[in-house]
């Protein structure tokens, strides 16, 4: 008899982990299947135009390659998310550089990049639009029509689906108003997209790779060759990092390689090198908000219009939702008695942006955070006291209307990172020391929430449905489509079983998912694995335990206790006894919305996530007056996350959730030149590396929530939201200057620092490199 | 990889004198491969144009440190790693062990060679700067025979140095008679490791009771080639540093760099960055 200790909050290796170190892990550009051919993509070469001739240079003999035009594609020529404007292979017209036009496949690999480029394309140009502002104006229409035109989607959401009155303004004692922006932003996943695709006329499709969310693949290969879902599998294979970067994009590469293994009758893979990957894929939407707050001589808010604009790229893709929950974000952790918040995502001839780690809500929040502290400066107050006067409690109505019933407690998180941090001391150090040295230090910080799991009514919508079933060995074996990419949905979703079902973490096993074995747990995203499926998890776990119940020692005949004791003897005898009368044992669980969960599209409002995150994130920083170059020296990040499942893994998806967000507002320049990304390559598309980070300390709070596994939230996209706007307080904090747009780079420092007018880093002419000789960036074009 | 490997050709001749021999005699012509850490990204990119490469990888008359007492002299093929390892070089040049540990990553500077940096040519690489400031001398080499040249004659244009077709770096001498000598280095790179320098700069400079006697500036990302900011030395010899003497030899580096805007920063950033470095030096004296 034991009474085992429980495994959730303790950090037991990875379920992959051991594969990994020893390199036996297989990622897709390590399988090989028999007979497999290679596949390479023909790609736009201009960010706007009319095809009007594809040749092919007679030196290359093309009898040798399977070539897939659009007129091969048996079903729709499209790839499927929200709306069917995005076609699978380019047809008359291009909306974007980098565009697929036509699909080659060799038993060579090292024969493509020739082929490709011996594909002769010819074009009519049109004009082409690549920012906000330009696909503002309409006077080109590269999308849409009417009042549709260029905008894939507009929100409206009111508080109390009211208008601000005007008397609100009329007698506000202050109105601040400020314009930030945000940039885009590869997410740099260390595999890059890939897939082996295999077709048979009886059987159908068999896509496996590298990906994030099977059952997106499943329905654009449903679409693609007509075919229904049982005759479109897919197997998701050890996935080197995603980021929301393999949310989506799998679908396009994915039907790609399907398309090229129907028409060669050979397997192919398709693997992106980087250069391809960063030039072809989708990236974060680049933003633009716009406050304007009315508050009052002590510091309260009166009332907020927020305008929210991203730049969604050539089609929808997933713009409606990034926009959504951006849109959702943008109030932040604080009370507002009215509020108007207007989203729009417009649409230019850049490749289509994505799904990335925060999802529209980074961009917004950015926003609001160094908005937060310009209306402290305008009102005279610290930017603590500011946030203190206006913070959202329990027993508080969000913007959405949403009550908040679980505790929250920001005013606690607040004193407590700012105590950790010795931010006041700090703060006075730093104010004593400036003016004395050319080096400038500052502290700063960000408050923030990120919901968890799909907004609003997306996870009724989804439906999600989990399976544990007993091997002929008698272990037990969860079943979802939930997938592992780095950031340990194995390992908790196993300790989440092995506690519901009283074993060791050792003894319980989870499947490799493939649509043919596992059910549709739902998508891998939105922070939703963790509570939404680890929920669903822990119910089939007590489900399975019911099952074996008559046949464990009948003293311990009690399947809800976390307590119950019997042994793993015990229990794999009970198992195998079940196995032996019925054949075999799979029990199931599915989504239930909580009775309290309600959202209402129309108006916006109601419960737009079941649960919150919690955040405050102070960063230091140093700016260089010699080099106008600034750098985090220290960080802080204090969250409420619930119950925290596994402390290693979650401290090491803050740790890299901070890494991401300090390239974001420091670093990570995407250089457009005429919708080509000029800088394309790891050398100068520049990431921070070790050397250019800071200490990161990272709490947690634990508040267990009712709606996850064990009290468990979301954690996966919190750490992308804080650390930019904490930076840029920082910075200012530092320098005495207001810096609103990210990423912010040495040369913009140096613009403001010397005021030469007429310049910005905009001048950058990123076609020319005289160190590498890159003089064009050349994609496989 | 978009290149067709099976498209090129590396010979690797197990001595100096038989690649010189082929450099000599072959009518097509060869591209030397040490480390290969420009030439490999070149591959992998599709960008590799000379398509037979002769390596020089582990040459052991190329890759030595050789300490007599008036000098050091660095075989071409010699990597960062052994130039950061060495107690010699990081004792007497240390800015040139400090500008090795910069190059790259830990793995490039295991691969890549001193030389390799130097006849790459590239106006940004890391080891130039400090090599020009330590006025270094090159020893090339051909089976027409050796000849030695001060390091600031080497580069001629963008990318085009005094190397002739059938010749090869042979090494690189720096004297030992750095006594008494003040010598500053530092790189502006796009982040703190594994970046290539928006501007560097190396000073080795002496002075006495305040008054420069002999100053050497050696740049990065400056001009068209790693230079000598002769101008700028010129200012400041023989002046005592006084807001005026600084202020001049502001001027002196403005008149003589041709920064670019490029993919990594603008014209403008880089000599005022430039300045404001060779400021930060002189504060020091």
């Amino acid at each position: 008899m034991t009474n085992r200790p429980q495994t959730v909050g303790s950090s037991p290796i990875r379920k992959e982990g051991r594969d990994k170190v020893l390199g036996r892990a297989q990622y897709i550009d390590d399988i090989t299947l028999p007979g497999m051919w290679f596949g390479a993509t023909v790609r736009s070469s201009i960010p706007r135009g009319r095809i009007t001739s594809i040749s092919f240079d007679p030196a290359i003999p093309w009898h040798e390659y399977t070539i897939v035009s659009a007129a091969d594609i048996p079903g729709e020529n499209t790839i499927v998310h929200l709306t069917k404007d995005h076609p699978c292979l380019a047809v008359t017209h291009v909306n974007h550089c980098q565009e697929p036009i036509l699909l080659l496949a060799h038993p060579n690999r090292a024969v493509l990049p020739a082929a490709v480029a011996a594909v002769h394309i010819t074009y009519e140009e049109l004009p082409a639009i690549f920012t906000i502002e330009d696909s503002e104006k309409k006077e080109q229409i590269i999308w849409g029509e009417g009042e549709n035109a260029n905008t894939f989607k507009t929100y409206l959401m009111q508080k109390d689906q009211k208008p601000i009155p005007d008397e609100v303004w009329q007698t506000a004692d202050y109105i601040v108003e400020g314009e930030y922006r945000t940039g885009a932003q590869e997410q740099l996943y260390i595999e890059n997209n890939g897939v082996i695709a295999e077709y048979d006329p009886e059987k159908g499709v068999t896509v496996r790779g590298s990906m994030q969310c099977p059952f997106y693949l499943v329905h654009a290969l449903e679409l693609v060759f007509n075919l229904p879902a049982e005759k479109c599998r897919v197997i998701q294979t050890e996935t080197g990092g995603a980021f929301g970067g393999k949310e989506d994009f799998p679908s396009v590469i994915g039907s790609h390689a399907a398309l090229l293994a129907m028409k060669s009758a050979h397997p192919v893979k398709l693997c992106y090198d980087r250069a391809e990957d960063m030039a072809a894929t989708t990236k974060r939407h680049p933003s633009r908000t716009r406050h304007r707050t009315a508050v009052s001589k002590d510091g309260k808010l009166l009332a907020g219009e927020i305008d929210f604009a991203i730049d969604g790229g050539a089609y929808a893709t997933l713009s409606p939702v990034v926009l959504s929950r951006g849109t959702i974000h943008a109030p932040g952790p604080y009370h507002w008695p009215h509020l108007t918040v207007r989203a729009k995502a417009m649409a230019t001839n850049i490749p289509p942006h994505g799904a990335f780690r925060g999802f529209g809500a980074p961009q917004s929040i950015f926003a609001l955070e160094r908005h937060m502290d310009k209306i402290a400066k305008v009102v005279g107050l610290t930017p603590e006291e500011l946030r203190r006067r206006n913070f959202l409690g329990t027993g508080y109505r969000t913007a959405t209307g949403q009550l908040l019933k679980d505790p929250v407690d920001m005013q606690h998180l607040l004193t407590r990172a700012l105590e950790e941090s010795n931010y006041h001391a700090k703060r006075k150090q730093f104010d004593a020391e400036n003016p004395i040295s050319t080096i400038k230090r500052g502290i700063g910080f960000a408050t923030f929430f990120h919901g968890a799991g799909f907004t609003g009514s997306g996870e009724r919508r989804l439906n999600s449905l989990v399976e544990i079933e007993l091997t002929a060995e008698g272990r037990p074996r969860i079943l979802v489509s939930s997938t592992e990419f780095g950031q340990g949905t194995n390992t908790i979703l196993c300790q989440i079983a092995a506690d519901a079902l009283n074993l060791p973490y050792e003894e319980v096993l989870i499947a490799q998912p493939d649509t043919t074995l596992v059910p549709n747990s739902g998508p891998t995203v939105a922070s939703r694995t963790a509570m939404v499926v680890g929920k669903l998890v822990e119910r089939a776990a007590e489900s399975l335990l019911a099952s074996l119940a008559p046949f464990l020692p009948p003293l311990l005949n009690r399947a809800r206790s976390r307590a119950a004791q019997y042994t793993r003897t015990q229990f794999c005898h009970a198992a195998l006894k079940y196995l032996a009368q019925h054949g075999s044992l799979k029990t199931e669980a599915r989504y239930q919305s909580p009775g309290d969960i309600f959202w209402d599209d129309n108006t916006y409002s109601g419960e737009a996530y079941p649960a919150y995150a919690w955040a405050v994130y102070v960063a230091e920083v140093v700016v260089d007056t010699t080099t106008y170059s600034a750098q985090v020296t220290n960080f802080y990040a204090l969250q409420e996350v619930g119950k925290v499942l596994h402390p290693i893994l979650a401290a090491g998806q803050i740790e890299g959730g901070v890494a991401q967000g300090i390239g974001y507002a420091l670093y990570e320049k995407c250089l457009w030149r005429n919708g080509h990304l000029a800088n394309n390559q790891m050398t100068n598309y520049i990431m921070p590396t070790s050397a250019d980070l800071p200490s990161i300390h990272v709490s947690f709070e634990e508040v267990p929530s009712p709606h996850g596994a064990y009290g468990a939230k979301g954690i996966g996209e919190l750490p992308m939201d804080g650390p930019a706007p904490a930076i840029l307080n920082a910075i200012e904090h530092a320098t005495g200057l207001a810096f609103n747009e990210i990423p912010l780079l040495p040369e913009d420092i140096f613009e403001r620092m010397t005021r030469i007018p007429t310049s910005s880093t905009e001048d950058l002419d990123p076609i020319i490199d005289r160190d590498t000789q890159v003089e064009t960036s050349e994609v496989s074009a | 990889m978009r290149s067709n490997v099976t498209e090129y050709e590396l010979t690797a001749p197990r001595s100096l004198d038989a690649v010189l021999q082929i450099l000599a005699d072959s009518p097509d012509r060869y591209t030397p491969i040490a480390g290969g850490t420009e030439l490999m990204v070149a591959l992998g990119a599709g960008r590799l144009q000379p398509k037979k490469l002769i390596s020089l990888w582990n040459l052991k008359e190329l890759r030595f440190i050789e300490v007599t007492p008036d000098a050091v002299i660095i075989g071409a093929a010699t990597t960062f790693t052994d130039i950061r390892k060495h107690p010699i070089v990081t004792a007497e040049f240390s800015i040139l062990a400090q500008a090795a540990s910069w190059t790259g990553s830990i793995a490039n500077q295991n691969r890549g060679t001193l030389g390799g940096n130097i006849v790459n040519a590239s106006p940004a690489a890391d080891s130039p700067p400090v090599l020009l400031a330590y006025d270094a001398a090159v020893t090339l080499v051909s089976t027409r025979g050796i000849r030695t040249i001060p390091y600031r004659d080497f580069h001629i244009s963008y990318k085009r140095t005094d190397l002739a077709q059938d010749e090869l770096l042979h090494s690189i001498t720096l004297s030992r008679n750095m006594h008494g000598y003040t010598t500053y280095v530092r790189k502006v790179g796009t982040r703190n490791a594994q970046a290539i320098s928006k501007v560097a700069v190396a000073i080795v400079a002496s002075s006495n009771h305040g008054v420069i006697e002999s100053i050497r500036i050696g740049a990065a990302s400056l001009r068209e080639t790693p230079a000598r900011l002769v101008a700028t030395e010129q200012s400041l010899l023989k002046q005592k540093i006084t807001p005026a003497t600084i202020a001049k030899a502001r001027a002196a580096i403005l008149s003589e760099t041709i920064p670019i805007d490029d993919i990594r920063s603008t014209a403008k950033y880089r000599s005022v960055v430039a300045a404001n470095l060779i400021e930060e030096f002189l504060q020091t004296l």
